[in-house]
């Protein structure tokens, strides 16, 4: 009965009715100032703002602070990911280190990585270093912990017949461990791709090393408030981007599994 | 895969129970206890500038955070970080309930708030305190700005996804809207909730610290950067770990919230497992 109308027609229906979501939304933005609700000083005209943000995408400088950010994003993030899938692997493997290290995890894991800025500045100083600290911090327990419940959900079923069909170890990590473990490590990426990126800019908004997020505290001191608000919409755009492209390659990689494949079914 | 069937609970001789509890403690806090003694040894051995050892900083721990400045710095930030947290969760909840529940102003909103949702939290903070300028009031609504997002999408998300079968049995048996709110739709949403909920708090956390480095002169964020920029390094020590301890706390109170809302869910998950 809620299936009548043809699967197109639905998407269709909900894409427009998205634009029309974002429409007005910018409606509404565009009439707050105008009917004087919010001084246009403290809230500029949405026209106004994208108008900078077209400016801004024609701008080199900008491109170059987006760079940065991404930079020391993308370094972070492969750093964090690396050592959480190598830890995470070898610890959750073996039950003696699962346990042993159980407490120290639980420790560490909840420390908000902000806190660790003052730390950062002081031994790294302004520059890319201090920030990455921070990044890798943030996004290494987002994979960790992943990867230590992943490397853990394998089927004992499973494991048992790969061991009587006499798999080598390195076999069984490959062919059992790595599948079971895939949908767990996506999650933990793609949480751990949107947390960097929070972090990335917290990190150039408060220390000031060169981004996105230095130009925010800068035209927030030099009062630029059309300036500011094109700024946020830009990180919006950034984080959006991220989003889906993980998204994507989590599809991608897991079209094999389950809850891929049900998706498509339903 | 869903054998009914639960794992066979023997009862063990009581020596063996002593045991087990020793054998516990050890694997709990072997490592935290060897890591802290390396630290202090390392930290004799060779004095680093920026990092003292462990003894040294609970001696600062306890200098600076227990007495007044508790009440100065500490509680102000907390009680900040708590209304945050509520306001967050109670209108997430209560908005995401009403869009998900209602499928037109759902599709209508969902890429809005998805934007919304996506933009780094800490942005905000230079935004709101345009518009509303340095208030208590101002740190509250960052917290909430940035914390409210996972809530309501998560909310939004869960009331969509409620079993269609459930629904309308429930809508023929003639429960009515409010029941069916009360004891079907948050019910089922829950896990979804408090997932978001979870990713709610860090983010809470997160804005609670950076709002008062930014624009303030109380609180903990900014207490621990004059530290820094006094290079009062055992003093600023003290203040990561304080802040940690924070975090571990807000996680404890979250772990034993989720393990009652949820008793029921971890209960069909455990089934389905075994």
């Amino acid at each position: 009965m809620a299936r009548r109308s043809p699967r197109s027609l639905r998407s269709l229906r909900k894409a427009v009715l998205g634009v029309a979501g974002l429409l007005g939304f910018l409606l509404t933005w565009q009439l707050i100032p105008t009917l004087g609700i919010i001084s246009p000083e403290y809230l500029p005209y949405a026209t106004e703002t994208l108008a900078r943000l077209a400016d801004d995408l024609r701008d080199l400088a900008f491109w170059r602070a987006v760079g940065q950010t991404m930079t020391s994003w993308a370094i972070g993030l492969t750093i964090a990911s690396v050592a959480a899938i190598a830890l995470g692997t070898v610890i959750g493997l073996i039950p003696f280190l699962r346990r042993a290290t159980h407490t120290t995890v639980e420790f560490l894991r909840p420390i908000p990585s902000v806190a660790l800025i003052p730390l950062a500045v002081l031994v790294y100083g302004i520059q890319m270093q201090a920030a990455l600290v921070i990044i890798v911090f943030a996004s290494f327990w987002q994979v960790f912990v992943q990867v230590l419940y992943g490397v853990a959900d394998v089927d004992a079923v499973a494991r048992d017949t790969a061991r009587s069909f006499g798999l080598s170890r390195s076999s069984r990590v490959v062919n059992l461990v790595l599948p079971t473990a895939l949908p767990y490590l996506m999650t933990g990426l793609r949480l751990a791709a949107a947390v960097a990126l929070i972090l990335a800019i917290t990190a150039e908004m408060v220390i000031g090393n060169p981004g996105v997020g230095r130009l925010i505290a800068l035209s927030g001191s030099a009062a630029d408030w059309v300036g500011l608000y094109a700024l946020v919409i830009v990180t919006g755009l950034l984080g959006l981007t991220i989003n889906l492209l993980f998204r994507v390659i989590e599809r991608r990689s897991l079209a094999w599994h389950q809850s891929v494949r049900g998706e498509e079914v339903l | 895969m869903t054998l009914y069937t639960g794992t066979v609970v023997t009862v063990r001789p009581k020596s063996r129970v002593w045991r087990s509890i020793g054998e516990n403690a050890l694997y709990a806090l072997g490592l935290p206890f060897l890591l802290l003694v390396v630290w202090g040894v390392w930290s004799t051995i060779s004095p680093q500038k920026f990092f003292p050892g462990p003894i040294e900083i609970i001696q600062a721990f306890v200098d600076t955070w227990i007495g007044p400045q508790f009440f100065v710095d500490v509680v102000p930030s907390l009680a900040r970080l708590g209304l945050g947290i509520v306001l967050s969760i109670a209108i997430g909840i209560t908005a995401g309930t009403v869009i998900g529940s209602i499928r037109w102003l759902r599709e209508l909103l969902e890429p809005t708030l998805e934007f919304f949702r996506a933009i780094p939290p800490p942005v905000l903070i230079p935004v709101v305190v345009l518009l509303l300028g340095i208030t208590d009031a101002t740190k509250v609504i960052v917290i909430v700005s940035g914390a409210i997002w996972p809530i309501l999408l998560n909310t939004i998300e869960g009331v969509r996804a409620t079993d269609a079968v459930m629904t309308e049995t429930a809508r023929s048996f003639g429960i009515t809207r409010w029941q069916r709110l009360r004891y079907l739709v948050l019910p089922a949403a829950s896990p979804q909730i408090m997932a978001g909920v979870r990713q709610g708090l860090s983010v809470a956390l997160i804005l609670m610290v950076i709002s008062e480095m930014f624009s303030s002169s109380s609180g903990l964020g900014y207490r621990i950067t004059y530290f820094q920029r006094n290079y009062l390094i055992a003093e600023m020590w003290s203040g990561i770990l304080l802040l940690g301890l924070i975090g571990v706390l807000l996680a404890t109170i979250f772990g034993i919230v989720e393990r009652r809302v949820l008793s029921w869910y971890h209960g069909i998950k455990e089934v389905e497992r075994a």
